[in-house]
């Protein structure tokens, strides 16, 4: 009796990524090409593919890998290190809320808890109609007139359709000034 | 008015704490309503002058020096058209000279000289007031002797850990010149050529993370040429030709200010292959950091420039020896670089007549939190903490008692009032156990709950870790945990124990200061406010 045939060949599904839709790739390339002649050009390049797209898909750190000549694995580790890079797409606008010392001393931890509340998302979430998205940080560098928020547009020019990104600081943040400041988010980006 | 006279400036600052205090608004509302009565005015987006209670602030050059006006709302403005203001005339916001408030004239503003006085961007204007004094002095000197004016000058690395400046460029310069003197000796004819793979780096650690801390952000944004010429001087002190600010990504209106300083900075000649026809090459570029508070932790910053994840590396080697891509690296705080312009210009013992003991010259304090006043003091080492908190930052904003008072940041000792007399130097707060790090100084009133804060520190610690050494990576896990069940009236007095054993194991047993310092605000809460722990 013949051996039955052992395929070799094992193709593993989870490691499968849909490839990246055209326009995706055109700005993914478009960031490598402006910075890969720099040394340590990974981190500057993850910077441009999130500025244009607003996150840096997981589909792209193949080609970022390719690109640059070093493993997916060491791009996948160096996306997932920092705080900044974001896997998926954010909301129209990040909300992040200063959580730091400073500002905690002028009533960071009752307008964080207030922001999950009113939004109804906790941090590193989007609200339901993708206006908004809340993240923490750790000292904006305003701890004079705390409690901080910053107020950024999460994508520039062909994604958001936005003709300018914004970077808006807000300081001495109440509660009622958080809304007020959501509320214009949510229309100066709809 | 004469029409034909130059338009009367009128400063502004384009200050982040400033904008986030209305100051574009008003920015618009001077415009237009100088537009509306046919006015002309040059308005001037300049530094903050570092007194955020009275942002926005508005100067007016008047022929009898500039008036200040503060703190302006856009809907001031009318009233201060309608008041004359552009003659420095009278209005309820009329504070006179700035140089004349009490609380700024008894600061000693060496590296803060010129923020909130010059436009930032302009070349001209920071020559006007004594820029690129320092670069010319150096470029006229020997590595060895810029270094050697820099070590006498008792400059401290103002980053936290106070290392001699001075020291650490001279270890630059030695292992540079070894690396020359060995191409030498191999016949190489390549040490003669400007290279731009440098054979070292300059590096500006802007990676400002601590919590209560700002000047940095201040000085890029008020005063860029500054930090631009202190590391230009580094480069031709120590022969390294390629200088890179490692900016954190929360600093956008900074990101911007340096971008456009150093583009300035090229265009006149102060950056680039022959800096003021010296034939000497430096060139700059900022690089942003990527939301990791490890990476102001020096090693994790330059693996983080050379693309990689922001780890901690095991020292030795020196990142003076082996630092950025394994070449001899200067790795500075902003503060440490724009200290050295006026120190090349004025000399070195100018600068070591300021201070006390082994602090020597200014450090620019910062005062944050919950305080009236708050802002940027610069000041020789020497004073007080409790001056600092009630005569210049008036006492907490919340009208309630100081109860605590964190400095150096998220891993600084938390003080109670018996230790305000504490003198502002280095060693000073070492001997009580606390750091003085950046200078940062946040103060909270009586409402705080410092068991909350103890456990905010192992948090952040948990949130920020690189993950490299277990001791900081699982034991501000760990930390939060055990906190949780003091809280929780769970085994209070076992688990007090057993917080107390977990921190030494951090304290002594962590790769960098992060893990390392941690216990510091955790036991500092329990030694002095052992009250909320209870």
């Amino acid at each position: 009796m013949k051996p039955a045939k052992i395929n070799v060949v094992v193709e593993s599904k989870a490691y499968k990524l849909p490839p990246l839709p055209a326009p995706m790739r055109q700005a993914v390339m478009q960031a490598i090409d402006a910075q890969r002649e720099k040394p340590g050009a990974l981190l500057p390049i993850l910077h441009g593919v999130q500025d244009a797209l607003g996150y840096v898909p997981p589909e792209s750190l193949a080609l970022i890998a390719h690109e640059l000549n070093v493993t997916r694995a060491e791009v996948h580790g160096v996306v997932t290190f920092y705080h900044h890079f974001r896997a998926s797409p954010p909301g129209r606008r990040i909300v992040r809320i200063c959580r730091a010392e400073a500002c905690q001393a002028l009533g960071a931890r009752a307008l964080e808890a207030h922001a999950k509340q009113s939004l109804g998302i906790d941090f590193h979430e989007t609200t339901s109609d993708g206006a908004i998205t809340l993240e923490p940080v750790y000292c904006l560098g305003n701890c004079g007139c705390g409690p901080s928020v910053l107020v950024e547009s999460s994508a520039r020019g062909a994604v958001s359709g936005e003709a300018h990104a914004t970077v808006e600081l807000y300081a001495r943040v109440t509660p009622e000034a958080f809304d007020e400041l959501v509320g214009d988010a949510r229309s100066a980006s709809a | 008015m004469n029409a034909s006279t130059s338009p009367i400036k009128i400063y502004l600052p384009r200050d982040a704490a400033a904008l986030a205090l209305g100051a574009d608004r008003v920015a618009q509302a001077i415009a237009e309503t100088a537009r509306s009565r046919g006015i002309e005015i040059d308005l001037v987006r300049n530094g903050s002058r570092g007194m955020f209670w009275l942002e926005p602030l508005i100067e007016v050059a008047t022929p009898k020096g500039r008036i200040a006006y503060a703190p302006v709302k856009a809907a001031d403005v009318t009233s201060l058209f309608d008041a004359d203001f552009l003659y420095g005339g009278a209005h309820a916001l009329r504070l006179g000279a700035v140089e004349d408030l009490a609380w700024f004239k008894q600061q000693q503003r060496l590296c803060f000289a010129r923020v909130g006085i010059t436009d930032p961007l302009s070349v001209e204007d920071y020559l006007a007031h004594g820029g690129y004094r320092g670069l010319k002095n150096a470029l006229a000197l020997s590595g060895a002797d810029i270094v050697k004016i820099v070590t006498d000058s008792g400059l401290r690395g103002r980053g936290g850990a106070a290392f001699p400046t001075g020291i650490k460029w001279k270890t630059v310069l030695d292992a540079s010149s070894a690396a020359r003197a060995a191409l030498d000796a191999a016949g190489s004819s390549e040490s003669q050529i400007p290279n731009p793979q440098s054979r070292s780096f300059i590096v500006c650690n802007a990676d400002e993370g601590d919590s209560g801390t700002f000047s940095d952000r201040m000085l890029m944004e008020g005063d860029p040429f500054c930090l631009i010429e202190g590391m230009t001087i580094a480069g031709i002190a120590v022969g390294a030709s390629q200088g890179y600010i490692y900016l954190r990504s929360e600093y956008p209106h900074a990101h911007r200010a340096l971008a456009a300083a150093i583009e300035n900075a090229y265009a006149a000649g102060y950056l680039g292959a022959d800096i003021l026809g010296s034939g000497k090459r430096f060139d700059l570029e900022v690089r942003l950091g990527a939301g990791a508070y490890i990476c102001g932790e020096e090693t994790s910053l330059l693996d983080s420039l050379e693309g990689k994840r922001g780890q901690v590396r095991y020292k030795p080697p020196l990142p003076a020896l082996k630092g950025l891509f394994g070449k001899p690296t200067v790795i500075n705080n902003v503060i440490s670089f724009a200290s050295v312009p006026a120190i090349l210009d004025r000399g070195a013992e100018f600068y070591r007549d300021y201070g006390v003991g082994r602090s020597r010259g200014t450090l620019p304090i910062q005062l944050a939190g919950n305080l009236k006043r708050t802002g940027l003091v610069e000041k020789a080492f020497g004073v007080t903490l409790r001056e600092l908190l009630y005569d210049y930052g008036g006492g907490s904003y919340s009208g309630r008692l100081i109860r605590a008072v964190q400095v150096g940041g998220p891993l600084g000792a938390y003080l109670p009032e018996s230790q305000f007399d504490t003198v502002v130097d280095y060693e000073a707060f070492a001997a009580i156990g606390a750091m003085l790090g950046h200078g940062g100084i946040v103060a909270f009133d009586d409402t705080v709950d410092m068991l909350e804060q103890a456990r905010y520190a192992m948090e952040f610690c948990a949130v920020e870790s690189c993950g490299k050494c277990t001791p900081c990576r699982i034991g501000s896990t760990r930390g939060v945990e055990v906190i949780d069940r003091i809280r929780a009236n769970v085994d209070r007095e076992k688990n007090l124990a057993l917080l107390d054993d977990l921190c030494s194991t951090m304290r002594y047993g962590s790769l960098c200061a992060l893990g390392g310092l941690t216990p510091d605000p955790v036991v500092s809460a329990i030694k002095y406010f052992s009250e909320d722990f209870s």
